[in-house]
């Protein structure tokens, strides 16, 4: 187990074939370009009319501009992610507000237990709120220190790595907090309501 | 906007899934989008492939009409999208 004591830092950097390997979820293969996959058309939003924003079961809704949310607290991340459509990449590096900062800035109700994000575009997925805490999820606004392109859901979009990518929404507008799940757009079509890649969690049932 | 392109297909491109689905060929079906009432064949609708299913779209307002999830355990269709459709002639049997 001393790989744990290595620093985020060196992985990636070092990788062998074997160690890579151990790193692909089942069932997933690696690739080296980012496939962009979207269930519409790409929405350009003007950076003026954009906004951010937490609701639901929250006492009062919090919401940013674009210039508010690029004032947050922002951090660098490097993860791997995986689609559903098998491919896996290795050290995706993207920056942007994790959602626990996020989430500082709303009181929850003590009945919220799953999150809804939502999307320009008309896109949701749906989350349980533990999967979306400490440190697990981040609206991000840049990949590999540019600005996040449109077609990869910029300006930007709901990164939750240990989840399947269409968990990643693109475009992301907002959280929603509610007391009772509600299946998102793949969820509600016989795809899995969690998305666990180590488990496989692909379709309704697995 | 190369890349958005790329990931349109003409609606033909779910031609075979609709048939297989319809069991008859339906892309000179006529759908009625239920959002704004344009009424297009379905061989003109969007389509968006690629990802975990397919999602036909109208060429109008781009509202989804139509989605389809192929999974293990069953092909899964939407179409909540439509608020009506009008059918080919069948073919002489
Ligand atoms: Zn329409």
């Amino acid at each position: 187990m001393s790989e744990r004591f290595v620093t985020r830092g060196f992985v990636g950097k070092r990788q062998d074939a074997g160690t890579a390997a151990n790193r692909i979820p089942p069932g997933q293969h690696l690739v080296k370009d980012f496939p962009v996959l979207s269930a519409g058309p790409t929405p350009r939003t003007d950076l003026r009319r954009w906004s951010f924003r937490i609701e639901g079961l929250v006492k009062e809704p919090a919401q940013w501009t674009w210039d508010e949310f690029g004032k947050l607290p922002a951090q660098e991340f490097v993860k791997d992610i995986s689609c559903v459509t098998k491919w896996t990449k290795l050290d995706t590096r993207w920056r942007g507000v994790s959602a626990d900062v996020l989430l500082e800035h709303v009181e929850l109700d003590g009945r919220a237990r799953f999150v809804v994000a939502f999307s320009d575009g008309g896109y949701t997925t749906n989350l349980p709120l533990p999967d979306v805490i400490n440190g697990q999820a981040f609206v991000a606004y840049e990949y590999d220190g540019k600005p996040l392109a449109p077609e990869h859901g910029g300006p930007a979009r709901l990164v939750v790595p240990h989840l399947y990518f269409w968990k990643s929404a693109k475009w992301v507008r907002g959280l929603r907090l509610i007391e009772r799940d509600e299946p998102g757009f793949w969820e509600s079509l016989g795809y899995n309501n969690h998305g666990d890649p180590w488990k496989e969690e692909r379709y309704s049932g697995d | 906007m190369e890349s958005e392109r790329d990931l349109m297909l003409d609606g033909n491109a779910a031609a075979g899934v609709l048939q297989e689905i319809f069991g008859e060929e339906m892309t000179t079906a006529l759908t009625t989008c239920d959002e704004c009432a344009t009424v297009s064949q379905m061989a003109m609708l969007r389509v968006f492939s690629g990802g975990p299913g397919l999602v036909l779209r109208c060429p109008a307002c781009e509202a989804v009409m139509v989605r389809i999830a192929q999974t293990p355990r069953g092909t899964f269709v939407d179409v909540r999208g439509v608020r009506q459709m009008r059918l080919p002639l069948p073919s002489i049997r």
